[in-house]
């Protein structure tokens, strides 16, 4: 994996310092070279080419590029990419198979939980988290679990709904 | 945003931790749970020439209390590991009251309590729950150990007394000696952003009277301020209406506040002057159904 660096002519190539990561992203394992100050979210979208991780603000407010890390919902563009070493990464890329769409993603589907979609994979990363603890939220819970993300379409009424849905899917098949 | 070009380093042991920030000297940095510092790095606002990554460092994730009731923080445990804690829900009302209060559900799976209190904000609400709880931090360096009260850990904004080969391990709340009881209120505009005011007060009652009690606010001064004449006016007596009025109008002098984009100057005081008697109200209930 390659990642291009601007020169800036303020250091010699040899400057860089370089360290070799190793880290599974949606249970796929991978090698890394990083230049330290690399971003998870740059890794994961310029390194691994994942661009369901999207970047909005930058500055750790929005929750758009949400990923799990070791299960836990993280602001990837406030973790170096370095720090995944030894770690699992999943990215909304890992929630649908071939065949089926994760109950989340349907849930966003069924429930009209998105109109831009730009929030929307930080949304459904900090939702799994969520469901993967509590299967069966109340509503305050989800806002309450929602709310390191923003979404400047919805509202937040539908996604709650989204996620309500996914959350009864997910018993219905664990029950079934 | 990129940070700019440093060197990293992620040892397995305090010691080691220790021996890289003495050789990087002011220009090295310890990372933790990188909620402020990545942010301040990225906006070139703090430009590093080494981190020190101490989440390889096995033994630093816990909080615990000792049998007397003295609680210690590692300087790994995360936002989150206290907002879920059944410890502090049963023994450290003010603290169980701010957890959920830290920024964002998503932050508080990174960002840890020792790391906000170094970051040393005029704005972060663990430095009043510590001030107010007469909390302290444990720094080791080369030297050994030494254990700091908050009140002198911090000394401005994002300004802190460790010396730069030596690392915050963790903080401590001392044992109560009374009934420990308090709360945390916080103002913000919408979730995750700054305290536009926060009120940490913690009170210890022996039967009636009140033996100590701390009271301090976030977000109303250049830094965190202990409102220490609002706390006397408690300590010695029942918590009555009168004695909470006289600690609400004290510690709303002693704010600082500015008028900014979040509020007025008279806003933010009146806010202090409410929650520390919403609060106190709360216990002055408490102790009464109790009785």
């Amino acid at each position: 994996m390659t990642i291009v660096y601007e020169d800036r002519g303020d250091e010699t190539a040899g400057d860089v310092p370089v360290r070799r990561i190793k880290f599974t992203v949606n249970g796929q394992k991978k090698i890394a070279e990083v230049e330290p100050r690399l971003l998870l979210s740059h890794l994961i979208r310029r390194g691994l080419g994942l661009t369901g991780t999207h970047m909005g603000c930058d500055t750790t407010n929005c929750g758009a590029c949400t990923v799990l890390v070791d299960g836990r919902a993280v602001k990837s563009c406030t973790m170096l990419a370095v720090q995944a070493d030894g770690h699992e990464i999943s990215t909304v890329e890992g929630m649908a198979t071939a065949s089926e769409l994760h109950p989340l993603q349907e849930g966003f589907k069924e429930e009209h939980g998105l109109q831009c979609g730009f929030c929307t994979p930080g949304m459904m990363m900090a939702a799994k988290a969520l469901l993967d603890e509590n299967p069966d939220p109340s509503e305050e819970e989800v806002r309450w679990a929602l709310s390191g993300n923003l979404c400047r379409c919805t509202g937040y009424q539908n996604i709650v709904k989204s996620v309500l849905w996914a959350a009864g899917k997910l018993r219905s098949q664990s029950a079934g | 945003m990129y940070p700019s070009r440093f060197r990293y380093e992620a040892p397995h042991s305090l010691g080691e931790a220790i021996t890289l920030l003495r050789a990087g000297g002011e220009d090295a940095k310890v990372l933790a749970g990188g909620q402020s510092l990545v942010p301040l790095m990225k906006l070139r606002f703090a430009s590093p020439e080494l981190i020190v990554d101490i989440n390889n460092v096995p033994g630093l994730d816990y909080h615990r209390a000792d049998p007397d009731g003295t609680l210690h923080i590692g300087a790994l445990c995360r936002h989150a590991d206290l907002e879920r804690s059944g410890l502090l829900k049963t023994t450290q009302p003010t603290m169980a009251a701010a957890a959920p209060l830290i920024a964002d559900p998503i932050v508080r799976n990174r960002g840890t309590l020792v790391g906000s209190l170094c970051h040393a904000d005029p704005q972060g609400d663990w430095a009043s729950v510590m001030l107010a709880l007469g909390g302290s931090v444990v720094a080791r360096g080369p030297g050994g150990k030494r254990s700091i009260t908050l009140a002198d850990f911090v000394v401005g904004p994002f300004q802190n007394v460790l010396d730069p080969d030596e690392i915050a391990v963790e903080a401590v709340v001392p044992a109560a000696k009374g009934v420990r009881s308090g709360g945390y209120l916080k103002l913000e505009r919408r979730v995750g952003d700054f305290a536009t005011v926060g009120v940490a007060v913690a009170v210890e009652t022996s039967g009636e009277t009140v033996t100590r009690a701390g009271i301090a606010l976030t977000g109303v001064g250049g830094s965190t301020i202990a409102a220490t004449a609002a706390q006397e006016a408690l300590v010695g007596r029942p918590l009555t209406a009168d004695s909470i009025g006289q600690a609400a109008e004290l510690a709303a002098q002693a704010a600082r506040p500015r008028t900014d984009h979040r509020g007025s100057a008279e806003y933010k005081r009146h806010m202090v002057r409410m929650f520390v008697e919403r609060i106190l109200g709360r216990v002055d209930t408490a102790a009464e159904r109790a009785a």
